[in-house]
């Protein structure tokens, strides 16, 4: 056991168990609140597979922007003083004959199929200047694009967001 | 990988995370996604599912990246789907607040109606 593996394991422990804790949870405040430790796992599995910068990404966009997003939301249209915080489920028994179909087969395939691992991919250095290298030259126009997407997007949610007269 | 593993061999193979590990892992984070999409009625809850969906994509990207092609193209899509992400979660939040004002509860199965 090398300090990668017990770090891997620590991770996937962080992120799979309050993973469990959103999406099981009866509160939807603690669903918000473990989306966090969620977050912060998958950022360290990031780190363990070589991409610092999408894991610095990570922390930034999702917990520092959607995880406040999401919050603002739950507790804009929740009754927060009336303790009425709970969220029913519904559909029950079919989600979770579907989700069991669907995990079996995902899970199967992952285990079954033979991927071509090539020994000479020992990692990456300085991913940073690297990624800034393609998007600015093999991934031009997907950047660009992202970008007008992303202004145009938020544009519209400040006009749907805003309250009319 | 192989069906009949001893135990001698699950051991081992426990003990040397590759990318069988991180797979498996973004295979349940998105079963778990898509079972919070599936069941939960807060429109708020189902978008907290799609997050989870998204970030089990971007492990996959990442550990394939990492393990298989040894080149950052893996990493370049995931920033857009982060991009896409941050754009998404905007515009839901957006809609549901909206909801919220003209129907009083953002439950799923109680919006069915376009108009007042």
């Amino acid at each position: 056991m090398d300090l990668y593996t017990i770090a891997f394991y620590l991770f996937a422990f962080i992120t799979l168990g309050s993973a469990s804790i959103v999406v099981f949870s009866k509160n939807i405040l603690y669903s918000g609140f473990s989306l966090l430790f969620t977050f912060f796992g998958v950022a360290g599995l990031y780190v363990l597979l070589m991409a610092d910068f999408i894991a610095i990404t990570q922390l930034m966009i999702y917990v520092g922007g959607i995880l406040v997003l999401v919050l603002f939301g739950i507790m804009l249209t929740t009754k927060v003083i009336n303790v009425d915080m709970r969220s029913g489920t519904f559909q029950t028994l079919p989600a979770v004959l579907v989700v069991a179909a669907l995990a079996g087969t995902l899970i199967g395939i992952f285990w079954t199929t033979d991927w071509r691992i090539s020994p000479e991919a020992a990692g990456f250095e300085k991913t940073a200047s690297k990624i800034g290298e393609m998007l600015l030259s093999s991934y031009l126009l997907p950047f660009e694009v992202a970008s007008v997407v992303l202004l145009v997007a938020l544009v519209g949610a400040a006009m749907i967001a805003r309250r009319e007269k | 990988m192989e069906y009949g593993m001893t135990i001698a061999q699950i051991l081992q193979w426990l003990q040397a995370p590759g990318l069988n590990h991180f797979l498996l892992i973004s295979g349940v984070l998105f079963s778990l996604g898509v079972f919070a999409i599936l069941t939960r009625r807060n429109a708020i809850m189902v978008l907290m599912g799609i997050e989870l969906v998204l970030n089990a994509a971007n492990i996959n990207f990442l550990a394939f990246s990492r393990f298989t092609t040894g080149t950052l193209d893996g990493q370049v899509i995931a920033i857009f789907v982060i991009i896409l992400a941050a754009a998404e979660a905007a515009i839901a939040l957006a809609i549901v607040l909206n909801i919220y004002q003209n129907f009083n509860s953002v439950n799923v199965d109680e919006i069915n109606r376009l108009k007042d």
